[in-house]
């Protein structure tokens, strides 16, 4: 079987599969049809729930219809409660981004000097060790005390959290670089900073790479979190009102969009890591 | 010895072994070439032959002793000494070109990136890789990838060059031509190389001058066999010379037996003063470094035993 045929049925069991799913999700939450008699005003107080036997969960119609309206005009802004999905996440992105550029100017300089130094990196290990599994959340009212400013602490909550998975990964790869490459630039008389960058930088690259690209993950994973416990703005905070609103439809699309910016982010950091990547 | 241009001077190499004892792969090691002089090692593994040479590339450093290069005690690495490792480590983030120009640019660092390109571009040449110029490690056979070590080792113009089994990974026929290559750029360019290798004949054709090393761990310098065969020898017709097999015989006598028993057999042996041998038609002289014949042999016995 040649690989275009098989990315081909591949792909076709892939759109069987969305609208068995589809179809299903349909099915379980159409309307089943007057279900009780009732006075008029209490059918009234009850709702289309009760009254037509209309699911409280949202058929993917309703889904489908709700999303167009949002994707039509993603960027208004009609005051703290209501604004475009475009907007809120473009606050999500925004603090992840910032997060994570200033973890990754932190972590990479850092990992390449405890990688370099064996002294560094016993003296710092115990600290790494008991740093990198805390929850990012628990130092939300840490953050929030000190800074003082809800958005920053989101943004340092990302920055936290996406530290140590490139730190741990510049680290390694920056002190598994294969001696007979390092060997070759003393030979050549290749000073220090010259060798980081022609030598140890390339050749950890793909290491450090990955370990960006597992950052981005979980800094999206966190932001999400982090915008529900602080508020304001951002596909976090989104989710929670809709919740609060009772508007189970916006959650779904708000899930199925943190899905696709996630699944979007990885790509590009995937992108990076082949951009890096030498074959041996 | 008047022409030293390279003295090893008892050096010493030890490991901390286990429970605070040292382990010592060599101590009190002598030895010298002269300029121009094609030297090879030859020794079961594990005898120290790696870790000679990276103490003369200044890699590694002696525990004790000294390395003279051209009248100076080194003291690491230099663009004067070359090395093309067995594994080539050539870059594999960067092309053929971009592995020799990276050796020509840290040579010169002053030079523009076109002076660096033709540079690299000679020495490509030279080893036969023209066209391949752009292409990566990964898609070069091993015969390649050594001639992008070696192009990259000639590059920098060392004062000489050591080489660590360049040519164990590659096959038969690659390694014939490489050799052949090897040789010829080092007559050519009056190139000082230092050589380890397993390959009997790979000495013999290479070689102006053979070291024997004896068994690790405590290994030793036992001989120095001078190569009788002319300098303009060929590859193919190297069997046919009257003294060949007395001298491969000699060295795979000393491989398979003597290498075991040579520091039992020889207890007044003199690292500083190690016998060259001289192999000649009709018999096989033994001297001592101030060149006054000590024994002389006939082919067929064996100098270093008795029985
Ligand atoms: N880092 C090290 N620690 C302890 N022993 C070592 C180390 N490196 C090499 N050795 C020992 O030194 C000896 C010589 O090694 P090497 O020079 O590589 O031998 P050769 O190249 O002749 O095969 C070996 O017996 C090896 O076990
Ligand atoms: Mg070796």
């Amino acid at each position: 079987m040649t690989t275009s045929s098989l990315r081909l049925r591949a792909g076709l069991v892939s759109i069987a599969l969305l609208a068995a799913f589809l179809g299903v999700w349909h099915l379980a939450t159409r309307s089943t049809g007057t279900v009780a008699t009732m006075s008029p005003e209490y059918a009234k107080l009850m709702g289309l729930t009760a009254t037509q036997g209309k699911s409280a969960m949202p058929g993917p119609l309703d889904v489908g219809a709700k999303l167009w309206e949002h994707l039509r005009r993603p960027f208004y802004d009609n005051g703290p409660n209501d604004k475009g999905l475009g907007i809120q996440l473009g606050y999500s992105i925004a603090r992840v981004g910032m997060g994570y550029l200033l973890a990754v100017l932190v972590a990479i300089p850092l990992g390449f000097l405890i990688g370099m130094s064996p002294l560094l990196s016993k003296a710092l290990d115990p600290f790494i060790q008991v740093l990198k599994p805390i929850s990012p959340l628990a130092w939300m009212p840490l953050a929030l005390y000190t800074i003082k400013d809800s958005s920053i602490s989101a943004i340092f909550v990302i920055f936290i959290c996406s530290i140590w998975p490139m730190l741990l990964n510049t680290v390694f790869g920056v002190a598994s670089v294969r001696k007979e490459w390092i060997n070759v630039a003393r030979t050549l008389e290749v000073g220090t900073l010259r060798r980081a960058f022609t030598v140890i930088l390339p050749a950890a690259a793909p290491t450090i790479l990955t370990g960006m690209r597992i950052s981005i993950g979980i800094a999206w994973l966190v932001i999400v979190a982090a915008e529900m416990l602080v508020g304001g703005t951002g596909i976090g905070y989104f989710v929670w009102n809709e919740w609060n609103n009772l508007s189970i439809t916006n959650v779904i699309i708000a899930i199925l969009l943190i899905g696709v910016v996630g699944m979007l982010l990885d790509q590009i950091l995937a992108r990076f890591t082949r951009m890096v990547t030498f074959p041996e | 010895m008047t022409n030293k241009f390279i003295s090893i001077e008892g050096i010493a190499k030890r490991y901390p072994g286990a429970s605070g004892a040292t382990t010592t792969v060599f101590e009190n090691l002598w030895l010298s070439m002269a300029r121009g002089e094609f030297c090879c090692v030859i020794g079961h593994s594990g005898c120290g032959k790696t870790t000679v040479l990276n103490i003369l590339a200044g890699l590694d450093a002696p525990s004790e002793g000294v390395v003279i290069v051209d009248g100076q005690a080194i003291s690491g690495t230099s663009l004067d000494r070359a090395v093309i490792f067995q594994s080539h480590a050539l870059l594999p983030w960067r092309t053929v070109l971009g592995n020799v120009a990276y050796a020509v640019s840290s040579k010169w660092r002053k030079w523009d990136r076109a002076r660096v390109k033709a540079h690299a571009q000679t020495f490509i040449d030279l080893v036969g890789l023209t066209g391949s110029e752009h292409k990566r490690p990964s898609e070069l056979s091993g015969g390649m990838k050594q001639r992008v070590g070696i192009a990259r080792a000639l590059s920098i113009t060392p004062k000489m060059m050591l080489m660590d089994e360049p040519f164990s990974a590659l096959d038969a026929l690659t390694r014939g031509t490489l050799q052949d290559e090897v040789r010829r750029i080092c007559l050519e360019t009056g190139q000082t190389a230092f050589m380890i290798t397993h390959d009997v004949d790979e000495a013999i054709y290479l070689a102006d001058k053979i070291f024997l090393m004896t068994n690790g761990p405590g290994a030793v310098l036992a001989e120095v066999v001078e190569n009788p065969l002319p300098r303009d020898r060929g590859r193919t017709d190297l069997h046919r010379h009257p003294l060949y097999y007395a001298l491969r015989n000699h060295i795979i006598d000393f491989l398979v037996t003597r290498s075991k028993t040579f520091t039992a057999e020889t207890p007044d042996h003199d690292p500083r003063n190690v016998p060259v041998v001289h192999i000649a038609k009709p018999g096989l002289t033994i001297a001592s470094n101030g060149d006054e014949p000590r024994q002389t042999w006939t082919p067929g016995t064996n100098p270093g035993l008795t029985a």
